[in-house]
């Protein structure tokens, strides 16, 4: 086990001289930039910022207000990452998340705690480009505190084996006047098998906006099971689901929403596209445990709009060419 | 001297020049479509370079003369030919057509969620140039600035995307546009900025077959036809065809399913036509 000080692991970031270290080091950075990160930003001492490979902590850069503890485990990592009340970050926090190796496990997990009135964005790229057969789970457990603001966007990078399985949970707490923005996205390379959980509880005033993006191909496999509970006043939710399938794939997303509090407010909003042999089903459940709340979803799973396509094609371009510009673009 | 040789000889070679400066000949459409045929024996030619404005009530088969030429799903045609470029693309799909340098701007644009406006516009360009692109959005007054990176979809107000529309159409740089509606939907200051571009699509020469209901659109045209009932009922001047379309064109009584003015106003356009003759 390593636990390490901020002190030691900037140090291994300037620093670090190891011949393996490096190696593993720019490997992760290559991959990072495959998945649409920018490698220069874990390199910029004023952007707070972590590397993981497998169980190793590669590098993990502090600025103020953000502490960032990691421990390393058996087939993974821990991670408590606080931010100081009243905390406001011009840079996102950079996390790079992945492993090289083409087997393994990868256990994440991570507590997130947002301090009262701070407004903090993440931008975490996990990656494994060399993946068959593979098992990357992420258990991130987030408190956003009053009137404090979260952003989390998490983009995945998998190699075109589509051998790994990915799956992430999320536990979130929202206090009253809270902001929580999660944006999942996995559209590159093949999926593989991807079970993403994610609950929330929200407080009087809080907000919770969740997206999913996720592109299927082969056999790949996509389930989405997400959960807002709106239990303060005036709590708003809205889960945005996007998902395309084709060949074999399959896509089920399941999405609640309570509306438990008055002038609670939630909308779920779900479409998935469907082509070749691939299948997609969608169960809304909508719950509504006061009379001064409203929660709204609509759904829509079907083929590419014929209109968006042929204005595509009377561009010149082929059909399926306006078919990957559609989806990559719902995708986006 | 016996001049009939020479006469014959000039009108063949006049007939082929004529015949070379038609850049669309649609020969007897027909297209039935569920419940209704909306093209019932189309023939019209559009000369290269020309802007050609279809007039009509609403209903006479304006967008599925429109939807057929760019060969959109469900609008084949079921009698008759299209040429293009002395190429016949009755049977050919929308992407061929679109390659042999005919598009289509749509009434109601679709809406592409994620896709910037600069990508959207440089799809068709053979050479994409950000230069064109800036140009063509500015020419439907909208800011490159503001524009450039905004994605073509539902946050953007019909008009928005109607200019978008145009302006995509340009820097594909076609042979032939097909505009329906370009002036519906957008406020009234944008309208000198469509009329100009419809102008420069001319002028760098793109045949424009606009379809319209309004007098300024109309007025620039060199030519003009006009739709009733499935069919072209005539071809001539803008100034001629408005005219006699402001003044004499009824919806046609078979297709609205009653006599919106009575029998006694003449019912039908085909009756008023008629009529004319005896004044």
């Amino acid at each position: 086990m390593n636990q390490s000080s901020p002190s030691r692991v900037t140090s291994s970031v300037l620093e670090q001289h190891d011949p393996a270290w490096a190696r593993e080091f720019e490997a992760m950075l290559e991959a990072y930039e495959q998945a649409g990160g920018m490698p220069d930003m874990l390199r910029m001492p004023r952007v707070a910022s972590a590397v993981i490979s497998g169980n190793q902590v590669l590098a993990v850069n502090l600025v103020e207000g953000v502490d960032i503890q990691t421990e390393e485990q058996e087939n993974g990592v821990h991670a408590r990452i606080t931010v100081a009340p009243h905390t406001k970050m011009d840079y996102p926090v950079h996390l790079c998340f992945g492993m090289t190796a083409e087997e393994g496990l990868q256990e994440i997990t991570s507590e997130f705690e947002i301090g009262e009135g701070s407004n903090i964005g993440f931008l975490a790229h996990c990656t494994f480009p060399n993946a068959t057969n593979l098992k990357h789970v992420m258990d991130a457990d987030i408190h956003v505190g009053p009137d404090a603001t979260m952003r989390y966007s998490e983009s995945h990078y998998h190699g075109p084996q589509g051998g790994i399985e990915v799956v992430p949970t999320t536990h979130a707490r929202v206090d009253t006047g809270g902001f929580l923005e999660i944006d999942f996205n996995l559209v590159h390379g093949l999926v593989g098998r991807l079970d993403v959980q994610f609950e929330a509880d929200v407080a009087a005033r809080g907000t919770v906006e969740l997206s999913t993006k996720a592109y299927g191909a082969a056999d790949d496999e996509i389930k989405v099971n997400e959960v807002v509970r709106l239990n303060g006043e005036g709590a708003r939710g809205l889960t945005k689901t996007r998902a395309a399938v084709r060949d074999r794939a399959t896509s089920e997303v399941y999405t609640t929403a309570e509306g438990n509090a008055p002038g609670a407010v939630g909308h779920m909003d779900c479409t998935e596209i469907v082509r070749g042999d691939a299948v997609a089903r969608n169960v809304p459940m909508v719950v509504v445990r006061n009379d001064r709340a409203h929660v709204t979803h609509e759904a829509s799973i079907g083929s590419v709009n014929k209109r968006e396509l042929e204005t595509l094609m009377a561009r010149g371009l082929a059909e399926e060419d306006a078919v990957d510009i559609v989806i990559r673009g719902m995708l986006k | 001297m016996n001049f009939t040789g020479k006469t014959a000889i000039l009108t063949v070679v006049l007939g082929s020049e004529m015949e070379n400066d038609i850049l669309l000949k649609v020969e007897d459409l027909w297209v039935q479509r569920p419940g209704a045929e909306v093209l019932r024996g189309v023939n019209l030619n559009v000369r290269r370079g020309d802007i050609h404005v279809l007039l009509g009530l609403n209903g006479s088969g304006k967008s599925s003369l429109a939807y057929t030429l760019m060969g959109t799903d469900g609008y084949q045609a079921d009698r008759g030919r299209i040429t293009f470029d002395g190429k016949d693309i009755t049977h050919l799909s929308v992407t061929e057509r679109a390659r042999l340098g005919l598009t289509l701007a749509w009434q109601e644009p679709a809406r592409f969620e994620g896709l910037p406006t600069a990508d959207y516009l440089a799809l068709g360009m053979a050479k994409p140039s950000r230069k064109r692109v800036e140009e063509a959005l500015m020419s439907v007054a909208l800011s490159p600035i503001v524009y450039m990176s905004r994605a073509v979809d539902s946050a953007l107000s019909g008009g928005e995307r109607k200019r978008i529309e145009l302006a995509a159409v340009y820097t594909m740089q076609p042979r032939l546009a097909i505009l329906d509606e370009p002036d519906s939907g957008v406020d009234v200051l944008c309208m000198d900025d469509i009329l100009a571009l419809v102008r420069r699509m001319a002028k760098e020469g793109t045949a424009v077959l606009l379809i319209t209901h309004r007098d300024e659109m109309a007025e620039m045209a060199d030519v003009a036809s006009l739709m009733c009932g499935g069919a072209i009922v005539q071809t001539g001047s803008p100034k001629d065809l408005r005219d006699y379309f402001a003044k004499r064109c009824r919806p046609h009584g078979d297709l609205l399913g009653y006599q919106p003015w009575g029998a006694e106003a003449g019912g039908t356009y085909q009756r008023v036509v008629a009529e004319e003759g005896q004044e």
